[in-house]
């Protein structure tokens, strides 16, 4: 077809409001399905890392200017636990979200990897069931452990050529463990809580 | 007449197979490639676009003038990308997360640009789509060889099911040097038996 | 130090030919001499460090303002495009010289996967703007060291005998490969 100026910005003007109408129509069935598959993720989560439990209900806090999301679990009324879906933005790939499982003491129960972009076969591993990070971290009182890699001078296994993937994972659970810290002096209001660089904020939501 | 209509989706599968004589659409037949059910993923994503986009820019092919022609090819390819990259995130989050960021990456993926400038254009609407479902199968089909390839060798599974030899696997061919070699080796097979 | 992590990891260790697999075709495409493939990647460098910043611009006054960061590719994609071209028409007047060095390398920077896929990947990573710039033009520096000494490595293998089969993208393919390995090495370093 011949052009000229009336026809080329007519027709690029139509195709792309006909795309945006598309694209956005799309959106909006969409947003939907998306936030319902998220909020699975999340439960499957929980129920991974947390013991039986009833209800949840979640609060916001900040750490190190990130927001944290700290779920309490309760059976009726009575707290069971703290899931807190914590993040580090330093993985090799990108940032590594995870989900930490901690008693009310603080031991922690389990932990499930969200999201990461890691190098598959080396940094991936940090999914896997049974790995050296889990390990060294499970069932041990999070107050205990000195939360950097054994290369660092703390006390978790890092997997075997990904340390920058391993420092990823043991900043997020030491930062699961500070939101934990607020979250369990918030609950039982204790009210010694010296996390220093943390701070409530949001309160709880639903 | 249906049998012209055959050959033009195999032609895609061999004769213009796009990986690896084209030699089109590098970065996701690398990229997204560490297992095969990645490249199935990746594969499928890219067919879905490419039939898609083929078809509209067939249809709409005598309303655009020349001179903004590729401008308005690529919106349209964007708009179904976009498309695709939000049904994806509803549907299967988890494959989502895997492909990561080729998925927005498919709008530059050569293929599909290719195709619209060098068939959809001069096509009618059905011959347009099925040259795409052509060319997207021989995309998919190659890229599943390769994750399926690197992952055996890799990390010792199929699809995600394991063949119990994971630990005398050396795991460099899930990684990027393996990529490059995998496809390199691959094509080298492509000439010698499969072109003439 | 920050930034120091960014520049070397976006250059050695996360080099985005690679080992992030993006701009593969110009790495295989404009890599059979040196002198084409350092104009590329200064072609390159360029475009990248300019979009980058239009790019982190618009989305966050724009597409976040909005609320419509769906629209990122659409909108990425087109501000690329009409990026380039206006960097061409601007360089032709502005500076032959430099036109003539660069200007057959610009039309092919729209479908250079890496100038997109730096875009989305800086917006995802959530950088501040001049973050941003250090880590897109860094990226793109890996780029052109990754290409210059591919195509050293390509001018070499025109002497010699391949193989039928192995002729042409396969050898090319075959020596990426060890290029990759040897940049696995710097993996320690950040």
């Amino acid at each position: 077809m011949e052009s000229s100026l009336k026809n080329m910005v007519l027709v690029l003007f139509t195709i792309t409001l006909l795309s945006s109408a598309a694209v956005g129509g799309v959106y909006m069935l969409t947003e939907e399905p998306i936030a319902q598959a998220k909020e699975l993720a999340v439960k499957d989560a929980l129920a991974q890392v947390l013991p039986q439990f009833e209800a949840t209900t979640k609060q916001s806090i900040e750490v190190n200017q990130l927001p944290i999301v700290a779920h309490t679990a309760t059976i009726a009324g009575e707290t069971v636990g703290y899931a807190v879906e914590s993040i580090s933005k330093n993985g090799f790939g990108g940032a590594v979200r995870l989900m930490v499982g901690f008693d009310t003491e603080g031991k922690i129960l389990n932990i499930n990897v969200l999201e990461q972009k890691e190098t598959p076969g080396l940094g991936t591993k940090m999914a896997d069931e049974g790995n050296v990070l889990l390990a060294s971290l499970k069932d041990k009182n999070a107050a205990e452990v000195n939360m950097t890699v054994k290369k660092d001078g703390g006390d978790i296994d890092a997997l075997t050529a990904a340390t920058i993937s391993s420092r990823a994972y043991a900043e997020a659970v030491a930062i699961a463990y500070e939101a934990f810290k607020v979250a369990s002096g918030a609950q039982s209001k204790a009210g010694d809580v010296t996390t220093g660089a943390t701070k409530q904020e949001g309160g709880q939501h639903e | 007449m249906s049998n012209n209509r055959l050959s033009l989706i195999w032609k895609g599968i061999i004769k213009e197979n796009p990986t690896f004589v084209l030699v089109l659409g590098m970065c996701p037949t690398l990229g997204t490639t560490t297992s095969a059910i990645n490249g199935l993923g990746m594969g499928v994503a890219t067919m879905a676009v490419l039939i898609m986009s083929n078809a509209v820019i067939a249809m709409i092919k005598n309303f655009i003038p020349d001179k903004v022609r590729i401008p308005a090819f690529i919106v349209v390819i964007a708009s179904f990308v976009t498309v695709i990259d939000m049904l994806m995130q509803a549907y299967v989050p988890s494959l989502y997360s895997a492909l990561g960021v080729f998925i927005p990456l498919i709008v530059v993926n050569c293929i599909i640009l290719g195709r619209a400038e060098a068939f959809a254009s001069k096509n009618g609407v059905l011959d347009s789509a099925l040259d795409g479902v052509g060319i997207g199968l021989g995309f998919t089909l190659s890229l599943t060889t390769i994750g399926a390839i690197r992952e055996i060798l890799g990390s010792g599974s199929i699809f995600g099911l394991s063949l119990g030899i994971a630990d005398y696997m050396p795991l460099v061919f899930v990684l990027a040097p393996g990529g490059f070699l995998v496809l390199g080796f691959l094509m080298v097979l492509f000439n010698k038996y499969l072109k003439k | 130090m920050e930034y120091f992590a960014i520049i070397i990891g976006a250059i050695f260790v996360n080099n985005v030919v690679l080992a992030q697999f993006l701009g593969i075709c110009p790495f295989l495409g404009v890599s059979s001499k040196v002198e084409t493939s350092m104009g590329m990647g200064a072609a390159v460098t360029f475009v990248m460090a300019l979009s980058s910043v239009v790019v982190w611009l618009i989305n966050e006054y724009v597409l976040k303002a909005l609320g419509i960061e769906y629209m990122q590719t659409i909108v990425f994609i087109l501000v690329i495009a009409a990026l380039v071209q206006m960097v061409e028409i601007v360089l032709k007047k502005a500076s032959p010289s430099l036109y003539q060095a660069l200007g057959i390398f610009l039309p092919l920077i729209t479908t250079n996967c890496a100038v997109l896929g730096v875009a989305l990947l800086m917006v995802q990573k959530e950088y501040g703007l001049l973050e941003g710039l250090i880590y897109s033009t860094s990226t793109a520096l890996g780029f052109a060291v990754a290409l210059v000494l591919f195509a050293g490595m390509r001018e070499r293998l025109e002497f010699e005998e391949v193989p039928k089969a192995f002729e042409g993208v396969p050898i090319a393919l075959i020596t990426a490969a060890l290029l990759a390995m040897a940049f696995m090495g710097f993996s320690g370093l950040v």
